[in-house]
């Protein structure tokens, strides 16, 4: 017997969370997702929650409504992110508390109350994070976003060894700039220098976001734990 | 006992049962139960396991987010961790109204 897996995934408004939630639910997942504000699209199979992934009593009160219902989350992702380039002498420090915030404070959150979930039933689970290229290639105007990934990174290596023993493993995809909201702004030449650097010199796509996701929560790769994927070759 | 004492010693022996429902090491389901320390029945990441259960048992019950590790916790002079009956006077003292 299959049963129907729980995937609760972070920041699904728009971009890479939207993205995301429409193909896990093409591929059979319960999927219930959390932003500030309501999605633009209403999605058959899908689960909205306006939550801001900062807010501790929103998060735990999340998670206790999808408890006190039977559920379970089988499959966290956190997406939700935000960032702001910008040279660091122009940066004011309301900026530094957001991006942190929503960056490390809100994985930490989610990744605590999910774990929670996850290891009092004994079923474990999976745990994806959210890094990004910008911190290995210490790119200049993304200092406190690739700062804000660092710690992301390391909250996922040493939770793996934390959640091991519960059962559940604990997996980052670093992803290289994708067509999104999130580098709008960014200038085009930004970019173009940013691609060069990689090992393979093009945009990502959202299905190679995907793609390694699909990877760190199959069921062989429960052996798969405390690894941070770059894409592009970073 | 208060009502409130009793109320958080059901939680507590309700997290107990969910606990050695799953785990080798058993706790006995009595608030004379010592947990950690000389005579203990849980070794530290059973005490984590076991806190996690009790924190969801008390919200079920009360209907109030409780955190049982925050600094007032720490800060308590004989930990609150060191047994049954000190977890559940813990619990009591922090979901008591206040006058």
């Amino acid at each position: 017997m299959t049963l129907t897996r729980t995937m609760l995934i972070t920041g699904t408004r728009k971009g890479i969370g939207r993205h995301l939630a429409e193909y896990y639910v093409g591929r059979g997942y319960r999927v219930i997702g959390c932003s500030r504000g309501e999605p633009d699209q209403p999605l058959a199979g899908y689960e909205h929650f306006c939550t801001d992934v900062t807010d501790e009593a929103r998060v735990k009160e999340l998670f206790r409504q999808i408890r006190g219902r039977g559920d379970r989350v089988d499959v966290l992702v956190n997406n939700a992110g935000i960032a702001s380039m910008n040279h660091v002498l122009l940066t004011p420090m309301k900026t530094v508390e957001q991006i942190f915030a929503t960056n490390v404070f809100g994985t930490f959150l989610f990744c605590r109350e999910a774990a929670r979930m996850m290891s009092a039933d004994r079923r474990g689970g999976r745990i994806v994070n959210f890094a990004t290229v910008a911190t290995p290639l210490h790119l200049e105007g993304e200092a406190v976003y690739a700062a804000s990934k660092a710690a992301v990174e390391s909250l996922t290596r040493i939770l793996a060894r934390e959640f091991a023993p519960f059962g559940i493993t604990v997996n980052a995809v670093g992803p290289t700039p994708v067509a999104t909201d999130l580098i709008r702004s960014v200038p085009r030449e930004k970019i173009d220098a940013l691609i060069a650097r990689q090992a393979i010199p093009r945009m990502g796509e959202l299905r190679d976001i995907s793609n390694v996701i699909d990877f760190f929560i199959r069921e062989e790769s429960d052996f798969v734990t405390g690894q941070v994927v770059f894409l592009g070759g970073v | 006992m208060s009502d409130v004492v009793e109320k958080a010693r059901q939680s507590v022996l309700r997290a107990i049962d969910e606990y050695n429902a799953s785990e080798e090491q058993k706790i006995p389901r009595s608030t004379e139960a010592v947990l950690l320390g000389p005579g203990g029945v849980v070794d530290s990441l059973g005490l984590v396991r076991f806190i996690v259960l009790v924190e969801r048992c008390v919200e079920d019950d009360f209907q109030v987010p409780v955190s049982l590790t925050d600094e007032k916790a720490l800060s308590e002079r004989n930990s609150p961790f060191r047994g049954v009956g000190a977890l559940v006077e813990y619990i009591a003292s922090c979901l008591a109204p206040r006058p």
